[in-house]
């Protein structure tokens, strides 16, 4: 059967190697700003580069061949003329382009500085990973995909790679800041371009993006940044991938433009992110501001706050060409002019689909955990288990201590990429708790606020990387019939698929992920496979259990949406009547008394809205069904 | 006849020599004549032997300085061949009794002697020559027949026919597609049908400008007679001074100078093949007809599986009244390729133009002789000085493209300043044509370069593609770095000479040749690798839209990708076409499909 336990002890997770960290505010402690502002600053280029000006780039992009046969194509389906819609190109150009300017870069250098000492403690960078992107800078294009959590994510990038004289990057940014008066110029001066949220049918838009980006790309003008996930998570969890820009970097060398591109992921960690409190309010339902210039005004009062560590951790590069290899033929590009725009065929779609969820999965792979992410989780657990009972006890700090050790060395053994201070645990607590107390976390009273709570949850979503495989056997095996190897297989395969919108799980990897997971829990001595059976160990029932009460809100949530769906749903729902909707209903249960793990999180409802509503409106009731009766059946076990 | 290799050994008939015994006068196991060749002298200078060549004789100082930098080789550590081939290597041969006596009873010339079979048994595939080199010999024909005449190839077909045994063609030995190996697994007797004896121009036809010649006769060897009088083909590949006409049919050869002349295909009025099934001709010689699917095209490219070509009927031209070499140097090959597209379009190409990458143009450089005087050198760097000081060019991107005009004196002059014209407006500086010319001679030299290079552990090839224009610099450039990368990959310690140049300009496209070496010293296998990275940068020249070959053919090297390039129907109708022509496979060289 395909479900052989085959995971190869060369891919133990645990055995990763990873580089050290260097801390780069400590010499800005040291020295001076104004000088670090205005140091010299020569990047080493790609060997190809053809040295041109943001001016030249745009007009490179007007002239090209793709835009001149989609500027005719529009002018035969409008009527228009052509020169008009070249206007209309060069306007929209205009709104779109970056132009990056090193006294702009010299200024945020300047004050940044200045903000990042204030706001944190340290800023840590493994040297060894800008060493490999320096080098892959010269070989070749380069992409940068840093994980996306915070508004600073981009800022702080251009400051390191700043700070290591490093080539600055052009950004895809999205179009709300640029309602950011000044704000907005001075983020495109320093290498950020706009791009509008939707523009889904607009040919002439999709075109002069593409172009543009593919030209600053091809000729070696700018490593290339964008943010794989889209937006920012809310929730710390990794969302899923969207596809459009990297369907465009990959294009230059898919059709032999160049001769490799280098994709590499950045995993940017914060211990607290600026925008905690923000995002739990977001998710409860309250809209997230406009980004305005006066409201990052009145934002500075988070200067006064402390937010602790970011580690950013510049992985390996990944080349293109070599993802590619076996999987796409390239010869498909020989018969049309490679200028005309054509739907990407579809096994380049499922390539590129396939490499996005590799690479979002190399971002979480070095995502450092901090201990109080594994604390966080703990905390969660009980909380719910005491809600639950109907009890509001604490636990003991001794207690909670011998939890987290725990869960360190499970996660340790899972290959999470941790950052424990010391080895004196009880120290470290101390500091947690000091911190948690900080923010009013401490004891459970106060818990009940779902802001806090929320906070918690995404602080725990940080982790979830580490066990959502195990956690899915762990789970696989509850809700089994049997013990029979091939069930347990067939029902981790049945939630996987529930699940593929919600965490990070390479489509068409079931089985991979499977053995992946056998590995890690055989490995733990929580399970052992005979030849038919799979059987739970003594002492693996408090890690699977520990495992799957960690995937118990989500099952609720869906759970949820699966009632809402099916008592109250009419066919005529809309998406955006969906999520206020689903809400009110789960209002409606809380007052009548249904307790709930965890308040339903707007990201995650939006993956609902996906995958259920595609499901509702085909009918397929009995999917809907079978969810409901699985949730229902794990709950209530 | 191309005044580059003066034959000063004209008055010597060479296809008396190359009669019976090529191997007294050609290398059994290299490239070209005997009596010439690279070599390191004692003082360390590489020196070209012999008196054929106009570089003959010369010393070529600035060679080893390339040489030992560009591969990272040394003239200390030397990689020498066998010297003579050990008659045990070679296995004894498989004669069908009845096939020989029958033949023998013709009267036909044969020979089962060692020497002649293994001369016989390869074209000048690295991997091929590799062997040689090493001494190993591996399945070879034999039985050589020499026919003498159109009909002594029928009775050879049908002997063939009648006794079951394997016919394999040999024009030329140039083969650089693996077209001439023999089957390993073929168990029959093999035969190989030399043309050389065929070489005699049967007739002139000065009224309507063809000639009807003999498919043995070796491309110098045409021009020349026909030079006698006053006429000229105008067809030179490369290989000119070896391959035959058959081979030329028989491969869809191309030349040189096919943008006044044509290619093979153009300037062949009338074949004559002999199949299994009988002889295959048009009944006129008309310059075009429509009558269906040309049956010229099942015999062009044929690559000998089909048939014998044994008379042709070739286009001929009056000898060119004026030929005038020249050279633009462009600051990058982007440029470089811009013009000869600009030169395409306007269709103004001179009889040849030739674009070569900046590693290529060192290249010709490291093989400009020891300059005589001190004026000469003072007036090389002052051009130098010039160029790169003056004009900015840097010297590790500029490039070089050679013409090659031909026509009245006049027509030629006015040619010349159109193309030197938009070659200024990409950026390009006439460069003389002193430079024109080294060009031109590195094509015929380079073949005995590779010997050379043989002798110190670097072994290398070169191969074709044609591509569309748009596509041209995406290939070169992706096949370069293809190529670097896979040696890099497979454990080559030094980094490899990857170079290319755009040798054929056409409407809708250009003919790219790559030129590709590497140091193998502490690498068990060489062979295996280079084979590895050829196959490779074959797969990158077809994933960037590059046909799988311009002229050189398909032979067995190329076979695998046969299917993708013309597509399964396009199989069926090659192979049903062989099923109806020689359904025995006596034509069983396996080659193409």
């Amino acid at each position: 059967s395909k479900c052989v336990y085959t995971y190869k002890e060369h891919r133990d997770p645990m055995l990763k190697k990873r580089d050290d960290f260097e801390d780069i505010l400590e010499e800005r402690r040291n020295s001076s700003d104004l000088k670090y502002a205005l140091r010299c600053y020569t990047p080493v280029l790609y060997k190809g580069v053809t040295p041109c000006t943001s001016s030249m780039l745009k007009s490179m992009v007007l002239q090209s061949d793709q835009l001149h046969y989609v500027i005719n194509q529009v002018s035969k389906e409008t009527g228009k003329a052509t020169d008009d819609i070249k206007e209309e190109a060069s306007a929209i150009l205009e709104e779109m382009a970056q132009c990056l300017q090193l006294s702009t870069v010299r200024f945020f250098a300047f004050t940044l500085s200045k903000a990042f000492k204030t706001l944190f403690r340290s800023i840590c960078v493994n040297e060894d990973g800008i060493q490999r992107l320096q080098q892959a800078i010269q070989e070749h294009p380069v992409v940068l995909l840093p994980s996306h959590r915070s508004y600073m994510d981009f800022l702080l990038m251009s400051y390191i790679l700043y700070t290591y004289d490093v080539a600055l990057p052009v950004i895809a940014a999205g179009m709300d800041f640029m309602g950011m008066k000044f704000v907005g110029e001075m983020l495109r001066m320093s290498g950020a371009f706009f791009i509008r949220r939707s523009f889904g049918g607009d040919k002439l838009y999709w075109a002069l993006f593409s172009e543009y980006v593919k030209t600053m790309l091809k000729n070696g003008f700018a490593p290339v940044e964008f943010f794989l996930e889209g937006t920012r998570s809310r929730t710390s969890k990794s969302l899923t991938p969207k596809l459009g820009l990297l369907n465009i970097v990959m294009d230059p060398f898919l059709k032999g433009e160049v001769f490799d591109v280098n994709v590499v992921p950045v995993s940017i960690s914060y211990e607290r992110v600026l925008e905690e409190t923000l995002y739990a309010r977001e998710l409860l339902g309250i809209p997230k501001p406009k980004e305005s210039t006066s409201g990052l005004f009145k934002a500075r009062k988070i200067l006064s706050e402390d937010y602790g560590s970011i580690h950013v951790y510049f992985g390996q590069p990944v080349s293109v060409r070599s993802l590619a290899q076996g999987k796409v033929n390239r010869c498909q590009f020989n018969l049309v002019p490679r200028h005309i725009p054509r739907r990407p065929s579809e096994d380049i779609a499922s390539f590129v689909n396939d490499s996005a969820y590799r690479l979002v999965r190399a971002q979480e792979e070095n995502m450092v955990l901090k201990p109080w992410v594994l604390v966080a989780s703990l905390l969660l657990q009980y909380h719910h288990q005491n809600q639950a009972a109907g009890q509001k006890r604490g636990i003991a700090l001794g207690e909670l201590t011998a939890q987290a050790v725990w869960l360190r060395d499970l996660s340790r053994q899972y290959g999470a990429f941790l950052h424990w201070p010391g080895t004196v645990v009880t120290q470290v607590f101390t500091i947690i708790l000091l911190a948690l107390l900080e923010q009013g976390l401490y004891f459970f009273e106060l818990l009940s606020q779902a802001v806090i709570l929320l906070s918690c949850a995404s602080y725990r979503n940080q982790a979830l990387h580490v066990f959502v495989r195990p956690a899915l056997l762990a789970l696989a095996i509850h809700t089994a019939s049997s013990n029979q190897k091939q069930e347990v297989f067939n029902s981790f395969s049945f939630l996987r698929n529930m699940f593929s919108n919600e965490f990070i799980l390479c489509p068409g990897a079931t089985v991979q992920d499977f053995e992946e997971a056998c590995y890690l829990l055989v490995k733990t001595g929580a399970l052992q496979f005979t030849q038919q059976e799979v059987l739970v160990t003594e002492r693996g029932h408090r890690t699977l259990a520990f495992l799957s009460t960690m995937l118990d809100p989500f099952l609720q949530g869906y759970q949820v949406v699966c009632r809402f769906l099916c008592e109250e749903a009419t066919e005529t729902l809309t998406e955006k009547q969906f999520i206020p909707a689903v809400r009110k209903f789960i209002k409606k249960l809380l007052l009548a008394g249904f307790y709930l793990l965890l308040f339903l999180r707007f990201s995650f409802v939006c993956v609902c809205v996906f995958f259920f509503t595609s499901a509702f409106y085909k009918m397929h009731n009995c999917v809907l069904c079978v969810c409901v009766c699985v949730c229902v059946c794990v709950l209530s076990r | 006849m191309d005044r580059l290799f003066e034959c000063v050994n004209c008055k010597l008939n060479l296809c008396q020599y190359l009669f019976f015994h090529r191997q007294e006068i050609l290398k059994w196991n290299g490239w070209g004549y005997s009596d010439t060749r690279f070599l390191f002298n004692k003082k360390g200078q590489a020196e070209f032997t012999g008196k054929r060549y106009r570089l003959s004789g010369m010393i070529i100082p600035a060679l080893q300085n390339w040489f030992e930098g560009t591969f990272g080789a040394s003239v200390q550590h030397k990689s020498p061949a066998m010297p003579i081939l050990t008659s045990s290597a070679v296995q004894p041969p498989t004669l069908n009794e009845a096939f020989v006596d029958e033949l023998k009873s013709t009267g036909i010339p044969c020979s089962h002697d060692a020497e002649d079979r293994v001369f016989r048994g390869h074209g000048h595939c690295l991997h091929e020559v590799f062997a040689l080199r090493e001494g190993k010999v591996g399945r070879v024909p034999d039985i050589v027949v020499w026919p003498n005449c159109h009909n002594d190839v029928v009775k050879i077909v049908e002997l063939a026919c009648k006794h079951n045994v394997c016919l394999i063609p040999y024009g030329g030995g140039t083969s650089v597609s693996s077209a001439l190996e023999c089957p390993p697994e073929e168990t029959r007797c093999i035969v190989s049908l030399d043309t050389s004896q065929m070489n005699r121009i049967l007739w002139i036809d000065e009224k309507n400008l063809t000639a009807h010649v003999e498919a043995g006769i070796v491309g110098q060897e045409l021009e020349r007679l026909l030079n006698e009088s006053g006429y000229c083909t105008g067809h030179e590949p490369d290989s000119m001074e070896f391959s035959s006409l058959g081979g030329w049919v028989a491969t869809r050869a191309s030349g040189m100078k096919k943008n006044i002349y044509g290619n093979i295909e153009d300037l062949v009025v009338h074949v004559k093949m002999v199949t299994p099934q009988g002889v295959i001709e048009k009944g006129c010689q008309c310059p075009r007809m429509s009558t269906g699917p040309d049956i010229h095209h099942f015999i062009m490219g044929s690559e000998g599986t089909l048939g014998v070509v044994t008379e042709v009927t070739m286009k001929i031209r009056p000898m060119p009244e004026y030929q005038k070499y020249g050279s633009v140097v462009f600051p990058n090959f982007e440029q470089g390729v811009a013009c000869l597209r600009e030169v395409a379009k306007q269709r103004c190409a001179p009889a040849s133009i030739r674009l070569m990458d900046n590693e290529q143009f060192k290249f010709g450089h490291a093989l400009k002789p020891q300059v005589s005087s001190i004026f000469t050198s003072f007036l090389d760097g002052l051009k130098k000085f010039y160029i790169t000081k003056f004009k900015g060019f840097d010297p590790d991107r500029l490039c070089v493209a050679t013409l090659l005009f031909e026509g009245d004196r006049e027509k030629v002059l006015q040619h010349e300043k159109q193309v030197y014209d938009i070659a200024a407006k990409f950026g390009g500086l006439a460069a003389g044509e002193d430079n024109g010319q080294r060009g031109y001679m590195l094509t015929f030299v380079i073949a005995y370069l590779r010997d050379l290079g043989m002798d110190y552990y670097v072994i290398g090839e070169s191969f074709e593609t044609s591509v569309p224009w748009d596509r041209v610099l995406d290939i070169c450039r992706n096949v370069k770095a293809r190529i670097i990368q896979e040696c890099k990959d497979k454990g080559v310690q030094f980094s490899p000479l990857s170079t290319c140049r755009v040798t054929q300009t056409y409407d809708a496209g250009a003919c790219v040749y790559f030129y590709f070496a590497f140091n193998y010293r502490g690498l068990s296998d060489p062979v295996h690798v280079y084979e590895q990275v050829e196959h490779a940068a074959r797969e990158e020249i077809l994933a960037n839209g590059g046909s799988l070959s311009h002229h050189h053919g398909v032979g067995k090297l190329r076979k695998e990708w046969m299917r993708e390039t013309i597509s399964d129907v396009g199989m069926g109708m090659l192979k049903s076409v062989k099923n109806y022509v020689d359904p025995k496979n006596i034509f069983g060289n396996r080659n193409l499909i």
